[in-house]
């Protein structure tokens, strides 16, 4: 069992997501995240869908989105070297001395504060599951009032391009 | 005088681009939402429409009447409980790629998602079981997207698409155009084979010592039925034809060895456990054929697969050759190899292989009692096959009679045999024949059924009166759901749960409460005469009740979840 993290290029019509999405829990596949948005040119999408499985498992799951008659194309980013990121907004209980702490931990792992009033902070934090996993566990956890992550977003490092 | 284009409502351009398209029957049924689109088919007479009793039987029928040509079938139905009597059809086909386009009717688009009348989520139910799908929400889209469901159902692995079209898309009017031709970025199916894997192929076919032919239904969607005779017969190799492929080599040639899998013969199915190149084309490594796939994998063997869907290559069996493409073009080009190679299958090892072969085989595995006082069911399929000459087109319903029929009735010719092979949808039988014999007005048509299945759809009955379609209906009436009453003889310690049905109708007075001929036949001497007179009755649809021994079970049966070759022979084996 692998983690990984499929790029695809979809057209951007009405139900395109429902499609995919439906064809992950009609075949009893995973889905850890999904990410989607439209790209430079509006009549595409651009999904990434990160999920769990044995090779054979991914292989179909690769060969089932190519199936869908809206899907341009799909690629296994987890097959060459690749970047991924996420983002993810935590608000926090930010009183006494803890506010201090609390902006000090933002700046060590790069995240900014993008809203506060006198008792909280809310931190935007980007980097790969495993940083925005890490500043959880590196703050208390009691002081978390909120968290929201996107998912990730994943792409090809130098050349390798996904596009139509 | 004005030079504008004449502007067409979305009904009429639905109705052009079907007449665009060479369709010539339509299955359906009216309601509220496609009161337009029937009112443009009552101005026209290029399109048949074919009125049935209920939606599941115009979808059924459109689906048999591609599956007995080369065409694509075509039903038409309102919104609602309109779509959702279809949707069974619908995955019914999907299951065995068959191409359809379904038209729908949608409430106005200003009323979707206010739970107007007769309204559903037609795209989001069928979503799961359809090729694919389209909402309509603007006139000048509708002709384009005809022309994609068109396209996208015939071409590839095919397979319904649904099109619905709101209410006011079929009044609102726009200047009409059918594109000739059509490209999609997103969809662009592969045709010709990798040269490098075929090649790989050849080498492997003709260097088998225990070959063995594996064709499925992949091969007369193709119609490349004559391409699997004769690389066959070049090769002189055995072959076994899936329930779905039945016809694609024909049955009468001694290297045909049965239909394989769960009721498939002795030989047919230790050949494919016991060959060492086995080539499947166009077939999917079912669970009803390969039985346990691990017990199947115990066996070491080369794999070539043909198919025209990647996601089919793999899915249940590793294969060593995969090579995806058209299963007529790769097997001409496989053929042309075979043909200009300087090796030769080796032939000592391949008279030995059929000696083996023969010995399986010398068990036959399909005898019955014939000395029965009672009516064997084996026994009216074998007399249909004798007195059609093997010719006609034979649809099934779903239980002992499908494989009775499947065993029985020898295919010579692909799309002769039409029957629900993925999904087992009972009812079909009967809206499947008269789909068949809309398609092929002269042509004998026989549908073999039970008492059970045939209640799924009888209302049709009052179709082919309407339509005076001549079809043959076989009952082999055993009083029983038959596969149900045998898996719990079985597996299930005799407990017959609900697999009796006390007061079945009486079926001649109901055939012929309907206006067609009905015969009841009690005694296996009369089989034959009853048979007999109903062909020669060539206008007249008939219901023949066959009241048979209601104790035979289907053999071999290879039980759920057993190696293809721990096969139970008889009652004997129980």
């Amino acid at each position: 069992m692998k983690r990984h993290i499929i790029s695809i290029l979809i057209e951007n019509e009405a139900g395109a997501l429902s499609r995919v999405a439906g064809l992950f829990s009609a075949r009893g596949y995973n889905i850890e995240t999904l990410t989607v948005a439209p790209t430079e040119d509006p009549s595409l999408s651009r999904m990434t869908i990160v999920s769990v499985g044995s090779d054979d498992v991914i292989e179909q799951i690769t060969k089932h989105l190519n199936r869908l008659i809206d899907v341009v194309k799909v690629v296994d980013l987890s097959e060459g070297a690749h970047i991924e990121r996420e983002l993810m907004l935590v608000k926090v209980r930010a009183t006494g001395k803890e506010r201090e702490e609390m902006k000090r931990m933002a700046e060590i792992f790069r995240g900014r504060i993008i809203d506060v009033t006198d008792k909280t902070y809310t931190i935007e934090l980007t980097g790969d599951v495993a940083k925005l996993d890490a500043f959880i566990e590196a703050i208390d956890r009691a002081l978390i009032l909120e968290t929201v992550r996107t998912g990730a977003s994943g792409i090809g490092r130098g050349e390798r391009v996904l596009k139509v | 005088m004005t030079t504008e284009t004449p502007q067409l409502t979305g009904a009429e351009i639905a109705v052009r681009c079907l007449q665009e398209e060479g369709v010539e029957h339509v299955f359906g049924y009216p309601g509220g939402s496609v009161l337009y689109l029937y009112d443009a088919l009552f101005n026209q007479d290029i399109l048949k429409h074919i009125l049935v009793r209920h939606e599941q039987g115009a979808v059924h029928a459109a689906d048999a009447y591609a599956r007995s040509s080369e065409k694509v079938g075509v039903c038409l139905v309102t919104s609602g409980p309109g779509v959702t009597n279809i949707v069974t059809g619908i995955a019914t086909a999907y299951m065995d790629s068959i191409p359809m386009v379904i038209l729908t009717g949608q409430v106005p688009t200003h009323a979707i998602g206010l739970d107007a009348f007769q309204e559903c989520d037609t795209v989001g139910i069928t979503r799961p079981v359809v090729k694919h799908n389209f909402l309509v929400k603007d006139v000048k889209d509708l002709a384009l997207t005809i022309k994609k469901a068109f396209y996208i159902a015939r071409t590839g692995r095919p397979g319904p698409v649904l099109v619905d079209i709101p209410k006011d898309v079929s009044f609102h009017k726009c200047a009409f155009s059918y594109p000739a031709q059509i490209e999609m970025r997103s969809y662009n199916p592969v045709i010709k084979g990798h040269a490098g894997q075929i090649k790989k192929a050849v080498q492997m076919i003709l260097s088998a010592k225990r070959p063995m032919i594996y064709a499925g239904g992949g091969v007369i969607l193709a119609d490349a039925a004559k391409e699997l005779n004769q690389l066959v017969d070049t090769l002189g190799y055995p072959c076994t034809n899936t329930l779905m492929g039945l016809g694609g080599y024909k049955a009468s040639d001694s290297k045909f060895v049965g239909m394989p899998g769960m009721h498939g013969t002795y030989e047919a199915n230790l050949a494919m456990q016991n060959c060492d190149v086995l080539v499947a084309i166009g077939a999917r490594f079912d669970d009803r054929v390969i039985g346990n796939p691990a017990d199947f994998a115990k066996h070491q063997r080369q794999i070539i697969h043909i198919d025209i869907d990647p996601s089919s290559i793999s899915k249940r069996v590793k294969v060593d050759v995969p090579i995806v493409g058209d299963v007529k073009d790769v097997l001409q080009e496989v053929i042309r190899q075979v043909e200009a190679g300087s090796i030769r299958p080796d032939a000592q090892a391949l008279a030995d292989w059929w000696k083996q072969i023969e010995e399986w085989r010398s068990r036959d595995c399909l005898k019955y009692d014939r000395k029965s006082a009672k009516i064997k069911p084996q026994y009216v399929v074998e007399k249909l096959w004798e007195l059609t000459g093997g010719d006609a087109y034979v649809t099934s319903d779903v239980g002992q009679h499908q494989m009775w029929a499947a065993q029985f009735y020898r295919f010579d010719k692909p799309r002769r045999w039409i029957n629900s092979g993925g999904l087992g949808t009972m009812g079909v039988g009967l809206p499947y024949a008269m789909g068949v014999q809309m398609a092929h007005k002269d042509a004998t048509v026989a549908c073999i059924t039970g008492e059970a299945s045939i209640q799924m759809c009888i209302q049709e009955l009052s179709t082919c009166k309407q339509y005076r379609l001549p079809v043959k209906v076989l009952n082999l009436n055993n009083g029983y759901l038959g596969m149900v009453r045998q898996w719990q003889q079985i597996e299930y310690g005799s407990r017959y749960s609900e697999s009796y049905m006390d007061a079945l109708p009486d079926f001649v007075k109901l055939a012929e409460a309907y206006g067609h001929v009905g015969m009841q036949i009690t005694k296996p001497a009369d089989v034959e005469g009853a048979i007999r007179e109903a062909l020669k009755l060539k206008d007249r649809c008939v219901f023949m009740d066959f009241l048979t021994d209601p104790k035979e079970n289907v053999w071999p049966m290879v039980q759920a979840g057993k190696g293809l070759t721990s096969m139970l022979l008889g009652s004997e084996d129980l």
